[in-house]
């Protein structure tokens, strides 16, 4: 087990909470645990309820959907110095995807339920935290929209249909025998005698 | 064109036999004569012959999306304005060959570069504006790392008959952006035309030896033909359109100006600005192979700013809307022609206005979009 | 150059040596002047290349300055001249304008550390700035290569970069927006990787090279770790036809793309990257 002075150094380093105010830092300490994932392992998976928080001290987590038959769709990795988990602070609290340690994953971990309770007794302290985890958010969003983008896909435009000019198509609308259009009328007739 | 030097002006009188003269001396000497001409209804520049071919006695009537030749009482031969077109028709033409390539026989192909060219031009009739605009294509195609080597011997070889404007048009505002009406630099022979009941003359002035020579012959002016120039050039600098080229920098500083949208409403895009613009210079480049695909030649060909495909990168036009485009032309003609150059793209020859078939000024634009208060 | 005409728009003939696929629309062709002699140019610049009776196309150089024997180009084919040079063999000659615009520094980057910021093909043009500053590796602090792809399948220069990350010099993190197969790297867009750091952000130059919109996202990245505008660049694409300032096509703002360009420092070019349809 880590200390908690020893966690209480790990999370004054961290930039994401950088300039934390002294209430909060001694809550999140006390609600802070070390923990260990070897690859495979699961954080969190989708529809469970979402207890805990992780800050990914090293290795690589993946965000994934799991589908049947398939393997299971990465969203997107992250690692160390990222915060893993924003679910247990939107209702119903339940986590929204699957997170799978992909390597060796060492992660402090916070307790999410204990840390919901305090923020709803204290609105300021609960401000703090949402002035935290908000960014967060907003970054993911923005990388997932990026994401699906399709930057670097494939520029080349699907050969257009042919079409005919529009002054052909005038002169040619003139004529009867358009295929098209003489299937339209078949299908006019057609209509007429069904009705 | 030889550079001046200032102790070989010669002043002189030149009658309309005079003028014949110096013309036909010039096609003697090997030059192809481009002179003003009349040409169905408009006065085009173009090869003359002699002195009979300029457009006596036609002026020209010119405003937004319009121009009509009118005839004029006097018979002045350089009475017309301006024409449809500058000299850059002349000094980089519509279309110019740039390479010929021919497959080799085992592989690869050489490459040929385009014919020899023609021989040298002399131009008659060059405004002050037209000057200036020659000037700044010159800029364009030599200023900096890489030159346009056809331009500048073209450019170089050219013997500039330079005349000065006796009125404006209505579309002339040459005055505003300091490029005229008054001849200053950059010919060989300044003409001025004086009309009176007693004479019809030419004030001939030499710019460099090159035109010296040309007026050795030529009766030396009096003081009082040099003071009657003068008061010719006076006259020209009554204009009605102006433009404050200080103020048309902001353009660019603009580019979401509700006026943009307006103005589009109206714009065809149909390029003719860019097309009778003395100093845009845009092209874009062919290829052609004959049926065989053995030879293979390259062209490159006027362009405008106005097509959609002129933007073109892999996957679609940068420039899609009209508002964009007419945005990039004006923009670049006033603003961000002086951040490539140190000077306007604008020499003030109201081409632009006379031109557009809604006629679109130029001037009211660059007004209301940088607020200058005039609509 | 040394194989430059007098005229700038005739372009030279080159004989094609090598040809490899990298991936399954994008080329690298290495190619010799017809005439002999060498090539030189800064990383970052460009050549036009000329395919016979079809056309000239802009194509950032992709090889190592260092090297003059060879032009080095990558090509990805999505146009009408891009896919007549994919068709081109060994033994075939091209016609090479060139080269054309501005260089990234990697010289007045010296003494910072040095974070490539790649995106797709993005990744041709930087090959060049990043032989460069391997050749002068010490004189950077960290020299980090991030590089962004659609999927696995299509990470350019693949073993270079498992290469290149074999090195204890040189730090390369490859993200991909859409995982398939047995990939088990980072997913994710490039700017994910900018965010992670690892460089001294208040001495750091960056180089950036992908399409505009990634460009544009992976600055802000840089900034919002730190890095200033005055020492972060980036490599913008416009018509170019010319390839030398005569033409016009490329203009931006006030900029010729092509002489003013490609490779902009970006607190000039900041402002414009706003302006839609510019």
């Amino acid at each position: 087990m880590v200390k908690p002075e020893n966690l209480g150094r790990i999370i004054d380093e961290h930039p994401f909470f950088q300039g934390i105010d002294a209430t909060l830092r001694e809550l999140l300490v006390g609600c802070a645990a070390n923990e260990r994932f070897d690859a495979g392992q699961f954080l969190f998976r989708q529809g469970q309820s979402a207890k805990k928080f992780f800050l990914i001290r090293a290795g690589t987590v993946a965000v994934e959907i799991d589908q049947p038959g398939r393997p299971p769709i990465i969203i997107e990795t992250i690692a160390e110095g990222d915060i893993a988990g924003w679910a247990w602070m939107v209702e119903p609290y339940q986590s929204t995807f699957d997170a799978r340690a992909m390597t060796l994953v060492r992660a402090l971990s916070f307790d999410a339920q204990c840390l919901r309770r305090k923020m709803e007794a204290d609105p300021a302290l609960g401000f703090e935290v949402m002035r935290r985890f908000v960014p967060v958010m907003a970054h993911r969003l923005a990388a997932a929209r990026l994401q699906m983008l399709d930057l670097y896909g494939p520029t080349k435009k699907p050969k257009p249909e042919k079409t005919a000019k529009p002054e052909k198509a005038e002169a040619k609308s003139k004529g009867r025998n358009r295929a098209a259009d003489a299937r339209l009328e078949k299908a006019e007739s057609k209509k007429k005698k069904d009705g | 064109m030889a550079k001046a030097k200032r102790d070989d002006v010669a002043v002189t009188v030149l009658d309309k036999d005079g003028l014949g003269d110096f013309i036909k001396n010039l096609r003697k000497s090997g030059y192809q004569v481009f002179g003003p001409r009349r040409d169905s209804d408009a006065v085009i520049y173009d090869l003359i012959d002699g002195a009979d071919d300029l457009p006596a006695g036609w002026g020209s009537e010119q405003k937004g999306g319009h121009y009509r030749l009118r005839r004029r009482d006097d018979g002045a031969l350089f009475g017309y304005g301006l024409g449809p077109q500058g000299w850059k028709r002349q000094l980089y033409p519509p279309r110019q060959k740039l390479f010929a390539a021919t497959r080799k026989e085992g592989g690869g192909f050489t490459l040929a570069p385009p014919a020899p060219p023609d021989p040298p031009m002399a131009f008659i009739g060059v405004r002050a504006c037209e000057l200036a605009a020659i000037a700044r294509q010159a800029k364009v195609f030599g200023d900096r790392d890489f030159a346009d080597p056809g331009y500048q011997r073209r450019l170089a070889e050219a013997l500039i008959v330079a005349v000065q404007c006796g009125e404006a048009l209505d579309t002339c505002f040459c005055a505003s952006m300091g490029t005229g009406p008054e001849v200053k630099a950059g010919f060989d022979v300044k003409l001025t035309e004086l009309i009176d009941e007693s004479r019809h003359v030419f004030v001939a002035e030499a710019g460099t030896p090159r035109g010296a020579k040309l007026l050795k012959a030529a009766k030396p002016a009096s003081p009082a033909d040099i003071k009657a120039a003068a008061q010719v050039v006076k006259n020209a600098e009554i204009q009605q359109k102006h433009l404050d080229p200080a103020a048309a920098r902001a353009l660019a500083a603009n580019p979401e100006h509700p006026r943009w949208d307006q103005v589009a409403a109206r714009c065809l895009t149909c390029g003719n600005c860019t097309m009778v613009c003395p100093t845009c210079f845009c092209t874009t480049v062919e290829d052609v192979t004959d049926l065989k695909g053995d030879n293979a030649e390259r062209w490159r060909k006027w362009d405008s700013c106005f097509t959609t495909d002129f933007s073109y990168i892999h996957g679609g036009a940068v420039r899609t809307e009209a508002r964009s485009r007419y945005r990039q032309w004006i923009t670049h003609k006033l603003s961000t022609w002086v951040d490539q150059f140190d000077e306007t793209g604008c020499v003030g020859c109201g081409r632009c206005i006379t031109w557009c078939p809604v006629g679109i000024d130029i001037t009211e634009e660059a007004a209301a979009i940088t607020g200058q208060g005039r609509n | 150059m040394n194989v430059l005409p007098h005229d700038p728009m005739v372009p030279v003939p080159f004989r094609i040596e090598k040809v490899r696929r990298d991936l399954s629309d994008t080329f690298t062709m290495e190619m010799v002047p017809e005439a002999g002699g060498d090539f030189a140019f800064r990383p970052g610049q460009f050549n036009m290349l000329y395919v016979f009776g079809v056309g000239e196309v802009p194509i950032s150089i992709s090889g190592d300055p260092a090297d003059r024997s060879v032009l080095v180009h990558t090509t990805r084919a999505v146009g009408t001249v891009t896919e007549a040079l994919d068709a081109l063999k060994p033994g075939d000659v091209l016609g090479v304008r060139g080269p054309f615009g501005t260089a990234w520094p990697v010289e007045a980057a010296f003494g910072h550390d040095l974070v490539f910021v790649a995106g797709g093909v993005g990744l041709a043009p930087l090959r060049p700035a990043i032989y460069q500053a391997m050749a002068h590796r010490e004189r950077f602090g960290r020299v980090i290569v991030l590089y962004g792809a659609r999927t696995p399948e299509d990470i350019l220069y693949k073993k270079e970069l498992e290469r290149w990350r074999g090195r204890f010099d040189l730090d390369v993190l490859v993200t991909v927006d859409r995982a398939t197969g047995k990939w088990g790297g980072n997913v994710g867009v490039v700017t994910n990787l900018v965010a992670r750091g690892g460089f001294d952000p208040l001495n750091t130059a960056s180089f950036v090279c992908g399409p505009e919109v990634m460009m544009r996202y992976a600055a802000a990245a840089l900034e919002k770790k730190g890095v200033a505008r005055d020492n972060i660049w980036v490599s913008v694409e416009r018509n170019m036809k010319c390839g030398c300032g005569l033409c016009g096509h490329c203009q931006w703002g006030p900029h010729f793309t092509c002489k003013d360009g490609p490779v902009f420092r970006f607190d000039g070019i900041a402002d414009l990257f706003q302006i839609r349809e510019l």
